[in-house]
């Protein structure tokens, strides 16, 4: 008698008749899901994005008039000028739905459904049926926030930390997007929450289960362990937004004060009392900062193996990649309240926040010097994807580096809430994770869609968002003194100074989001027109990896005979005499094992 | 009794193991359960917070939880000679047993699974199920029995300083919005658990697992319910003992 294999999913054979709703909507093959996750993914970003330029166009010129924001946004831009309301929720919808939505399923999510059935040598996830319901949790969190465009009262707007007091209270007049809006917005997390935990135990479970012959822990590629660790930090951190999201619910619509405390609106002591808005931040941070390593770590693991690929070199230290990944995942639940420490908290508290925050800056630095040093003195091969990648550690660094003062409290106070640390969070994880995804889309496109991308838009979407994206950030780093979320400065004429940086920036920020029009017309086009993948070009890359030995067709079951079985690590370039030495290939005599 | 094919034979040949031991179905409840426990675990800290917080007027539970809200209990025990109106914890205490007696059950029932007894399986999930549905039978009365008395979720009327009754005094409305949402929560759990015992009893007596040849869904549904106790213990714990 057999305990596993045996939960019913033959439909891994050859005779499983797909219709074109099994096929295209709901597919329960790990490939089209992670396709549906991508697509999904690039939709939000282009929302996403754009409501950043019409917030940046506010920023930039406060009092012109733009008849075509009338035109896009009706009454929220009346006169052509975005109100002050709307653009709170602009910042707000932006931040969630590039956080959630883009970085974290768009970004996770593909690539995790994409490529740990591929290069752990699977036929599928454990339980495809959770998979595409993964799916279809994020997607039906999508329609949700979606649909709170059109309320009545906005779209939330009490910022994407959703912090009480100011979402607490189902009061408009203080915040019209606590309205309809908001209880949206917590309804699509809720929804998003259970889409990322099926996700995650789907990711977990089939790592540890069902890795092929000869696939050790230690012949992982890199990727794979940074999406094993991405998977656990959203299984342990989501759980706390959960129920963070549930009180605050309670809060606004059973009048309970899990969060609120001697609330006093236009003179009046509302009934609330007892509550503490601290501990709403604590159990979001709690979610909030882990939240950053989920982004992070696929764009980290992505880079690992294109880098590797394109220099031709062995990584440098992978056990001392696998050993800083985890430890960046112990050590990141223990940093939360570097979020907070001007909100109340207990100052002494502080300093252990100090000291494990600042820690995690060792194994960061080791990952960065272990991809300096798998590049230097390699056979660099200047791919797309090894562009992004590069492009990547530039503003992983830069981003870094800005991170160690924002650590420390005492730094930390003048600089919070400023646009330093606006400039800080997005370089290092919105821009650098961005370039990671990029990376992973250029690399993996052929295994995606069978299809090339067009390298010559490639190059010209890299060197215009590497370019956009300085011009955006760097600028950003100078407004140390100015707050953030403000919808205007005509009251602060200390601020004049720096009008126009803020237009430097929103040029910056039209460049970026027109390179990625370069982008979009070449995603789309590659997948129906671009240049075929041959079968006697399997392995176009030069990989070692196990997803490179599978068929031009893109399979059910992934391999047309069986499962490809391995006999060493996925970094073995330039040994033997050889450029690559694939997984599969067994060991040559008197070669030592890894 | 196994009813893989030569294909699926050969498929489970070429892979790596199990680290564990265990399937990934096992896994996958397992991974889930650590995640549920984390988000309980936000529940009791944000309840912790609150109670230290208002440390000075937080009702001592004994003397919240010092009757028999269940009418025919309580004219039992009246008859055994006790005084129904101060007997602090004893009920909580018998709800904790049904709960503990269940998993006992649970155990005995997945025991019977791995042997492949069907009609043992059914057998021990039957009282499984009665226990759990008791237990949600007990929490109905307590939560009935305390808004009776003025408890809902935004209001208290029990504090340290005497019940309101007597003193007029409200307490800490947090005692009551954690006392619902987190025993609600834990609640809707055993709720869940015993919709899952009553499915798997069901699918057990249509011969379900035999055909698939082994009951590990009898063990996946067990780690469930025992994690469900397994919290019921802590929220006892911080709610009514400490």
């Amino acid at each position: 008698m057999s305990t596993d294999l045996t939960h019913g999913h033959d439909d891994h054979g050859h005779h499983h008749e797909d219709t074109w709703l099994t096929k295209y909507i709901f597919s329960q093959d790990h490939k089209m899901i992670a396709k549906q996750f991508l697509i999904t993914g690039i939709i939000w970003a282009f929302i996403g994005g754009l409501l950043s330029l019409f917030f940046r166009m506010q920023l930039a010129w406060p009092n012109e008039t733009f008849p075509i924001l009338e035109t896009l946004l009706g009454k929220w831009a009346e006169g052509g000028q975005i109100s002050n309301d709307f653009y709170y929720s602009l910042v707000t919808m932006h931040g969630t739905i590039l956080v959630f939505f883009v970085l974290t399923a768009g970004l996770s999510g593909t690539f995790s459904n994409l490529l740990i059935p591929l290069q752990i040598g699977a036929r599928d996830m454990a339980s495809p049926l959770m998979n595409m319901l993964s799916y279809w949790f994020f997607f039906a969190a999508g329609v949700v926030m979606f649909s709170s465009f059109f309320v009545q009262t906005g779209p939330a707007s009490g910022g994407w930390t959703a912090y009480p007091p100011l979402n607490g209270i189902r009061d408009i007049s203080i915040n019209i997007g606590s309205g309809l809006g908001f209880d949206l917005w917590i309804a699509s997390m809720s929804l998003f929450i259970v889409s990322s935990l099926l996700g995650g135990l789907n990711y977990v479970a089939t790592i540890i289960n069902l890795r092929t012959k000869g696939m050790t822990m230690t012949r992982l590629p890199l990727l794979i362990w940074a999406l094993l660790f991405t998977a656990v930090l959203g299984i342990l951190s989501f759980p706390a937004l959960l129920s963070a999201a549930v009180l605050l619910e309670f809060d606004r619509i059973l009048d309970t004060s899990f969060f609120l405390n001697n609330i006093v609106i236009g003179g009046d002591l509302l009934a609330y009392k007892g509550g503490s808005p601290v501990l709403f931040q604590h159990l979001f941070w709690f979610l909030g900062h882990p939240e950053v390593y989920i982004i992070i770590f696929p764009a980290m693991g992505i880079v690992s193996e294109i880098l590797s690929v394109n220099a031709k070199k062995p990584i440098f230290g992978y056990k001392a990649m696998i050993m800083s990944i985890g430890s960046i995942t112990v050590v990141g639940f223990f940093v939360w309240a570097h979020h907070m420490f001007v909100s109340g908290m207990n100052p002494n508290l502080g300093i252990v926040f100090i000291i494990f925050t600042l820690l995690i800056a060792i194994p960061s630095s080791i990952k960065v010097f272990n991809w300096l040093t798998t590049l230097w003195r390699g056979n660099l091969k200047l791919t797309p994807p090894m562009m992004f990648a590069i492009g990547f550690i530039s503003f992983f660094i830069f981003g870094g580096i800005t991170g160690i003062f924002l650590g420390n409290a005492p730094v930390d106070l003048p600089l919070h809430d400023t646009y330093f640390v606006v400039a800080h969070f997005h370089v290092v994880m919105g821009v650098s994770a961005f370039f990671g995804m990029w990376a992973g889309v250029y690399h993996w496109f052929p295994k995606m869609y069978g299809r090339f991308m067009n390298d010559t838009l490639a190059y010209i979407h890299f060197w215009g968002s590497l370019i956009g994206g300085y011009l955006v950030f760097v600028p950003m780093h100078f407004l140390t003194g100015v707050p953030r979320r403000y919808y205007s400065f005509e009251q602060f004429t200390t601020f004049d100074i720096f009008q126009d940086v803020n237009v430097i920036i929103t040029l910056g920020a039209f460049l970026v989001f027109a390179t990625q029009i370069v982008f979009l017309i070449n995603f789309f086009y590659s997948i129906f027109k671009g240049r075929k993948m041959t079968s006697d070009n399997l392995n176009p890359w030069g990989a070692n990896t196990l997803e490179w030995t599978t068929p031009v067709e893109r399979i059910h079951g992934n391999w047309s005979g069986d499962i490809p079985q391995v006999y060493r690590w996925p970094y073995d370039y330039s040994v033997n005499g050889n450029e690559i030495n694939p997984q599969t290939k067994p060991l040559e005599e008197g070669e030592e094992e890894h | 009794m196994s009813t893989n094919t030569e294909y699926e034979l050969r498929e489970m040949a070429n892979r790596q193991g199990q680290p564990f031991g265990a399937s990934y179905g096992k896994l996958l409840m397992w991974f889930f359960l650590i995640s549920d426990t984390f988000t309980f675990g936000a529940f009791l800290m944000g309840y912790a917070s609150s109670r230290f917080s208002n440390i000075e007027t937080w009702p001592t539970p004994e003397d919240v939880f010092d009757t028999i809200p269940v009418p025919a209990l309580d004219s039992f025990l009246s008859m055994l000679g006790l005084d129904t109106h101060h007997l602090p914890l004893v009920f909580v205490t018998i709800m904790t047993s049904l709960l503990i007696a269940s998993s006992v059950t649970m155990v005995r029932a997945v025991q019977e699974g791995i042997q492949m007894n069907k009609s043992g399986v059914v057998k021990w999930l039957i009282p499984t199920i009665i226990f759990g549905a008791m237990f949600l039978g007990c929490q109905y009365y307590e939560w009935t029995h305390l808004m009776h008395e003025g408890m809902t979720i935004t209001a208290n009327p029990f504090s340290n300083l005497g019940e309101f009754k007597d003193t007029g005094v409200m307490g800490p409305t947090a005692f009551a919005m954690f006392f619902f949402a987190i025993t609600g929560f834990h609640g809707l759990h055993v709720l869940v658990g015993v919709g899952l015992n009553i499915w798997l009893m069901i699918a057990t007596m249509n011969g379900r697992f035999e055909k698939v040849g082994h009951y590990e869904m009898v063990e996946k549904v067990g780690l469930y319910w025992h994690f469900v106790d397994l919290v019921w213990v802590y929220v006892f714990l911080s709610y009514y003992l400490l």
